[in-house]
C-alpha cells in the first residue's frame, strides 16, 4: 500500500475495485465503515454484489475482465470535465499527452458498451473520485489475477496521478495483500528477478554487491516463475524442487496439470506444518513450526514490519522453518549457523536498504513501516510524498484487452473465483480450525436464478462444472449475488476445487494466472438436497 | 499453573492484526486482540479469534517423513536431512544448479524467506526462486 490502513478512515472517497474487503480483509473493511459514518462516499466496482456494497453509494458490476475500459472511461470523463489536477500532472508526472490521446478512444458510451456499466454511473464515479479532497483506491486479487493484471494496476495508478490523489494522507493506490507475508516474501527477494529490496539480479552492481556480501558467485540470469517451474518439471529442464510452506497442488490454476508436474520431479522436498496435497507427492517432508512456535517478523500490506514471538513449543519433533533451512543447507555443504531469527534479521538489515534502520530492539515498541533507511528514521507510512521512486510518475497509455477465455456455445458461463469469510486460501489452516470448519465445511457455487432455471437447478442440489481443463462436482446456491452468465466458486475445498477449472493463461509481464475469468458449463446432477446450504445462501 | 500472554501477529491476511496468545502451562488457551496496536485497535476477525485452533490441531506434522516404497514413513531428522542433502548434491552435480527450483512462502517469516532465497542463490547459483504472490 502507498498509505497506511488507519488513514482509510479519514478518506472522503473510497474506490474499491476487485476486493471483497469484508471477507478477505475484515479489519480494513471496518475502516471503510468508519469512513462512511464520517461522510465518505464509497464506490464499489465488482461483478458480484459483495457485502461491502451494502454501504456503497455507487455499486457498478463491470463485466469480468473489463476493468481497463472502465477506468479509461472514468478518466475520459475526468478530462472532459476538466477535473484533473493540472499542477500535479505538470510537476510530478510524465507521459500525460500519450494517455490523453488514448483516453479519447474511451468516451463513456464506448466504455459502457465494453463494461456493461451505464454512462451515468461512469460519470458519477468520475465526479465523486476527482472532486473529493481525499480519494483513495483499494484493490486486491480481483484486479491482479487476470491475463492483463499489470495493465489493470497501471490504470489505477493513472487514475490516482491524474487526479493528484497520491503522496497525501488518506489517498493513494492501495493493493490489499491476500496473505499475511506476501509483502515480506517479496521484500526478501523470494522472486526470480530480484534480490532483497527489489534489487534486480541483471544489474551488475547489484550482483557484485551480493557476491561480496554472501562471498559467492551469483547467476545473472533471471530465474523461473512458479508456472515456468511447473513447465520445467514437465519438459525435464527442472529436476528437483524444494517447497517452503506452500501448497501449489491446491492453489495453482489448472491443478491437475500442476500435480502431474510435481509428480515428474526427480526429487521433491516440502517443509510444512500439515500434510498438504503437495506434501503427499513429496519424497521428503519436514515438519515446520507455526507462527506461534517461533520468533520472527512479518511485513503486512501497509509495509509495517511486525514481530511474531514464540508462545509454545512446536509439536513432537517439529522445528522452526528457519532452523530446517539452516540444517538442510549445512548438510548440503553450505554452512548456515545463525543462532536465532534476530541474527538473521541483522543480516537482512545489512543487505536490504529499506530495512536498514530496523532491529528487533526497535520493533519491541511496535511495528515500523519501511522504507526505514537508518536507525533514527521513523519509517514511512505514506509513499511518494515529494517524488516517485523513479523521479516523475509515469502515465501508461493502455488499451482494453479482453480476457483470454470468453464464453462460447460449449462453455457459455464465466467462472470467477474468490474466498468465503471463514476460510483462507487452500484451507490448510482453516479446515484444521474447528470453529471455522463449523461455519462452513463444504464449498458451493453461486449461480444466478436465470442460469439455474436454464439447467433446472435449485439451491442445495449438486451440479457439475466443466471447463476446458477439468470438471468438479459441488452444491449450487441460487442467488443474485452473481450476475446472469457468471458463477462464483472458491478454492478452499480440495474435494471441489475451482482451480481444477481455472485457466493458466498468464499476464505477459508479471506472469499472474487468470484466476478471475474462465469459461465453463454447468450441468445438473441428480442427487441429494442439503438444507444447510440453503441456510448459508440466506445468511 | 503458569499463565502467560505473548504478543504476536496474526498469520492469516495482510492486515497484520496484533494479538496476544494466552498460554497455560505451555498450551495456548485463547487468542485476544491487542488493544494498543493502532491498526486493529482491540479487534480481530473470526479467523484471528480462532487462530490457536489450527496451531494445536492433532493433524500437525510431528516427525520428518520419507517416501519408501511409494509410502511416506516417519524417519529421524538425521535420515531425512542426509537423504535430502545427498539428493540435492547429486542433482546439482549431474544437471547443474539451474535444474533446481525453489518455492518460497508468503506464510513464513521474513527471516525464513531471506534464508531460503539465499540457500537457492548461493547454494545452487540459480535465481529459480518464486512464491505465490501471484496466486
Ligand atoms: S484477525 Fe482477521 S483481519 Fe486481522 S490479520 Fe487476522 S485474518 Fe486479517
Amino acid at each position: 500500500m502507498t498509505n497506511s490502513i488507519p488513514e482509510i478512515e479519514d478518506a472522503d472517497c473510497i474506490f474499491i475495485i476487485g476486493s471483497n474487503t469484508s471477507v478477505a480483509h475484515p479489519l480494513i473493511a471496518s475502516r471503510i465503515y468508519k469512513a462512511k459514518a464520517k461522510g465518505a462516499k464509497v464506490i464499489v466496482a465488482d461483478p458480484r454484489r459483495i457485502h461491502v456494497t451494502s454501504v456503497a453509494d455507487i455499486h457498478v458490476r463491470q463485466k469480468l475482465g473489463s476493468d481497463v475500459a472502465l477506468i479509461n472511461g472514468i478518466m475520459n470523463v475526468i478530462l472532459s470535465k476538466g477535473l484533473h489536477d493540472k499542477a500535479f500532472i505538470e510537476e510530478r508526472t510524465e507521459g500525460f499527452e500519450k494517455l490523453e490521446q488514448t483516453l479519447k478512444n474511451y468516451p463513456p458510451e464506448k466504455a459502457s458498451e465494453i463494461t456493461g456499466v451505464s454512462t451515468e454511473d461512469i460519470e458519477k464515479i468520475a465526479i465523486a473520485f476527482a472532486s473529493s479532497d481525499k480519494s483513495t483506491i483499494l484493490y486486491a486479487m480481483g484486479i491482479t489475477q487476470h491475463s492483463h493484471g499489470v495493465d489493470n494496476v497501471k490504470s489505477l495508478a493513472n487514475l490516482s496521478m491524474l487526479t493528484g490523489k497520491i503522496g497525501k494522507p488518506s489517498c493513494g493506490v492501495n493493493p490489499l495483500r491476500g496473505q499475511n507475508n506476501v509483502q515480506g516474501a517479496c521484500d526478501m527477494g523470494g522472486l526470480p528477478n530480484v534480490y532483497p529490496a527489489y534489487q534486480v539480479v541483471t544489474d551488475e552492481n547489484n550482483r557484485k554487491k551480493f557476491e561480496q556480501l554472501w562471498n559467492t558467485q551469483l547467476s545473472s540470469k533471471v530465474g523461473f516463475t512458479i508456472m515456468e517451474m511447473m513447465h520445467g518439471l514437465e519438459d525435464g529442464s527442472i529436476k528437483g524442487m524444494v517447497i517452503l510452506g506452500e501448497n501449489p497442488a491446491g492453489s495453482d490454476p489448472d491443478v491437475k496439470h500442476v500435480k502431474h508436474a510435481l509428480e515428474e520431479a526427480e526429487f521433491l522436498a516440502v517443509i510444512d506444518i500439515f500434510l498438504t496435497d503437495t506434501a503427499k507427492i513429496a519424497d521428503v517432508v519436514f515438519p515446520g513450526a507455526s507462527f506461534a512456535e517461533k520468533d520472527g517478523t512479518f511485513s503486512n500490506t501497509e509495509r509495517n514490519v511486525l514481530r511474531i514471538r514464540k508462545a509454545v513449543n512446536p509439536p513432537g519433533e517439529a522445528r522452526p522453518d528457519w532452523q530446517i533451512i539452516c540444517d538442510i543447507s549445512t548438510r548440503f555443504g553450505l554452512p548456515m549457523t545463525y543462532e536465532s531469527p534476530e541474527k538473521i534479521f541483522e543480516e537482512i538489515a545489512l543487505v536490504t536498504p529499506s530495512y536498514a534502520g530496523l532491529s528487533y530492539a526497535r520493533l519491541e515498541n511496535g511495528p515500523i513501516p519501511w522504507p526505514c533507511p537508518s536507525k533514527d528514521h521513523p519509517g514511512t507510512p505514506i509513499l511518494h510524498k515529494d517524488r516517485f521512486t523513479r523521479g516523475r510518475g509515469l502515465f501508461h497509455a493502455l488499451e482494453y484487452r479482453p480476457p483470454e477465455e470468453l464464453a462460447d456455445e460449449e462453455f457459455p458461463i464465466l467462472l470467477t473465483t474468490g474466498r468465503f469469510f471463514p476460510h483462507y486460501h487452500t484451507g490448510t489452516m482453516t479446515h484444521n480450525s474447528i470453529t471455522l470448519e463449523n461455519e462452513m465445511s463444504e464449498g458451493y457455487i453461486e449461480i444466478h436464478p436465470y442460469d439455474a432455471k436454464d439447467v433446472g437447478l435449485t439451491s442445495g442440489e449438486n451440479c457439475k462444472i466443466v471447463s476446458r481443463r477439468g470438471e468438479v462436482i459441488t452444491k449450487a446456491v441460487v442467488t443474485d449475488i452473481v450476475e446472469p452468465g457468471t458463477i462464483f466458486m472458491s478454492f478452499h475445498f480440495m474435494e471441489a476445487n475451482a482451480n481444477v477449472l481455472t485457466n493458466p493463461a498468464l499476464d505477459p509481464i508479471c506472469k499472474i494466472p487468470e484466476y478471475k475469468v474462465c469459461a465453463v458449463r454447468v450441468e445438473k446432477l441428480e442427487e441429494t438436497n442439503t438444507p444447510e446450504i440453503k441456510a448459508a445462501a440466506n445468511a | 499453573m503458569k499463565i502467560e500472554y505473548v504478543r504476536t501477529t496474526c498469520p492469516y491476511c495482510g492486515c497484520g492484526c496484533e494479538m496476544l496468545l494466552e498460554t497455560v502451562d505451555g498450551r495456548i488457551t485463547q487468542t485476544l486482540p491487542s488493544k494498543t496496536n493502532p491498526m486493529n485497535q482491540g479487534k480481530l476477525c473470526i479467523k484471528g479469534w480462532n487462530v490457536h485452533e489450527f496451531v494445536q490441531s492433532p493433524q500437525r506434522l510431528t516427525m520428518p517423513l520419507l517416501k519408501k516404497d511409494g509410502v511416506l514413513q516417519e524417519v529421524s531428522w538425521d535420515e531425512a536431512l542426509n537423504f535430502t542433502a545427498s539428493r540435492l548434491q547429486e542433482i546439482k552435480a549431474k544437471h547443474g544448479g539451474d535444474s533446481m527450483a525453489f518455492l518460497s512462502s508468503a506464510k513464513c517469516s521474513n527471516e525464513e524467506n531471506y534464508l531460503f532465497q539465499k540457500f537457492c542463490r548461493v547454494g545452487f547459483g540459480t535465481n529459480n526462486v518464486d512464491h505465490c504472490a501471484r496466486l
